[in-house]
């Protein structure tokens, strides 16, 4: 694993086996139940482990000066053809690449790299099949890209609005993709992810003409009630259409960061 | 989703947190504070971690999951209260300029070592 944590814990124990409350002086408590168990004190974050790997990874994007954005969504929601297009405009004046997760294939990835920016693929299938990227597969895929000749780096992770928000990649920013398809109801739904990222898009706005039930201002007061003041982006990756404020966004986020 | 790939961190944590000189006990529960807002089934981490359990000193040990609530504090007029529906501007004056205080733990507490000389 990626750190022993042994020295990490505070761990204790005493060979008594008295049904008492008996914490040592300047240790922590260890308490034997009456049941004859003896409990030991371990208070760790179980996703420990990434998270001192994102913070790996930050450190790196830091020294390296390179801006990376964290692209998530439910499957189906547009992410793949919004950046090709949104790479299409980026790399007029950055240097980009992408870094995409599928659980199987590599038809993201083709697609992407018609684009011209570097792309590595990452199947989690050799990571069990895994619902999220975590930290340490971005690591890895690092060794994959010239980090010296590189402005923004972009993760398109795997298509699912519950996992992948728990699990800091190291990220600077984070942005979730809704598409008029799914429902108004689903930032509400998953709370976690609209309350994790950055920006949301609301995407597929092309369809609305063909959905009679879908209310786009619902679906943004779902958003903010989730994220008060967060910015939402009605886009149509398929006509750019909205595309001007998402973009500005993203430019502007990158130029803090880049100088 | 990824309630196996948590299953085997925990058995991972839980394994190097028993003392040397305890090796070979067995534990007989690890307590676990999952906050309201993580995005873990309860019954599903039991599942697998029955499962990745298996011929490790974890065997059969009970997964003890303490739910915490999701807690707030505005950050323009200090009001804290208890967020119990997907909604987080402060109820008291609306700002939606909030810390979480809680909510979002995935963390162990302790274990519970079976006393193999009891």
């Amino acid at each position: 694993m990626l750190l022993d944590g042994i020295n990490r814990i505070k761990a204790l124990h005493h060979k008594d086996g008295h049904d008492h409350h008996h914490p040592h002086a300047g240790d922590a408590p260890v308490e034997t139940r009456a049941s004859g168990t003896r409990e030991i004190k371990v208070v760790r974050r179980v996703l420990d482990a990434n998270e001192i790997m994102a913070k790996a990874n930050r450190q790196l994007f830091a020294d390296q000066k390179i801006f990376v954005l964290n692209l998530m969504s439910s499957p189906g929601s547009g992410k793949t053809t919004t950046l090709e297009k949104t790479l299409r405009h980026l790399m007029q004046d950055f240097r980009c690449a992408v870094i995409v997760g599928d659980i199987c294939t590599t038809q993201d990835a083709d697609r992407l790299a018609a684009s011209g920016a570097p792309v590595v693929q990452i199947n989690t299938d050799e990571f069990g099949g895994d619902c999220h990227l975590a930290a340490h597969v971005i690591e890895k895929a690092l060794s994959g890209l010239d980090l010296d000749d590189l402005d923004i780096l972009i993760v398109e992770n795997i298509g699912n609005l519950v996992c992948p928000a728990e699990f800091d990649i190291g990220e600077d920013k984070r942005a979730v993709i809704l598409s008029v398809t799914e429902g108004e109801d689903k930032p509400l739904k998953y709370p976690l992810m609209f309350r994790e990222c950055d920006a949301a898009l609301l995407n597929k706005i092309d369809l609305l003409p063909y959905l009679e039930d879908f209310d786009v201002k619902l679906a943004a007061d779902n958003i903010r009630q989730i994220h008060p003041g967060m910015p939402v982006f009605e886009t149509s990756a398929k006509t750019e259409e909205g595309f001007g404020p998402w973009l500005d966004w993203l430019r502007s986020s990158a130029k803090e960061k880049l100088g | 989703m990824h309630e196996m790939g948590v299953a085997m961190q925990i058995i991972e944590i839980a394994q190097a947190s028993i003392p040397a000189d305890m090796a070979g006990a067995r534990v007989a529960r690890v307590n676990l504070k999952v906050g309201k807002l993580s995005a873990i089934v309860a019954d599903s981490l039991r599942f697998c971690f029955e499962v990745v359990a298996r011929e490790t000193p974890l065997e059969g040990a009970e997964l003890h999951i303490e739910e915490v609530p999701v807690q707030a504090r505005c950050n323009a007029c200090r009001h804290e209260w208890t967020i119990d529906q997907p909604a987080f501007a402060c109820t008291a004056c609306e700002s939606g300029d909030i810390t979480l205080l809680s909510g979002r733990e995935l963390d162990i507490e302790s274990l519970e070592l079976a006393e193999e000389d009891a």
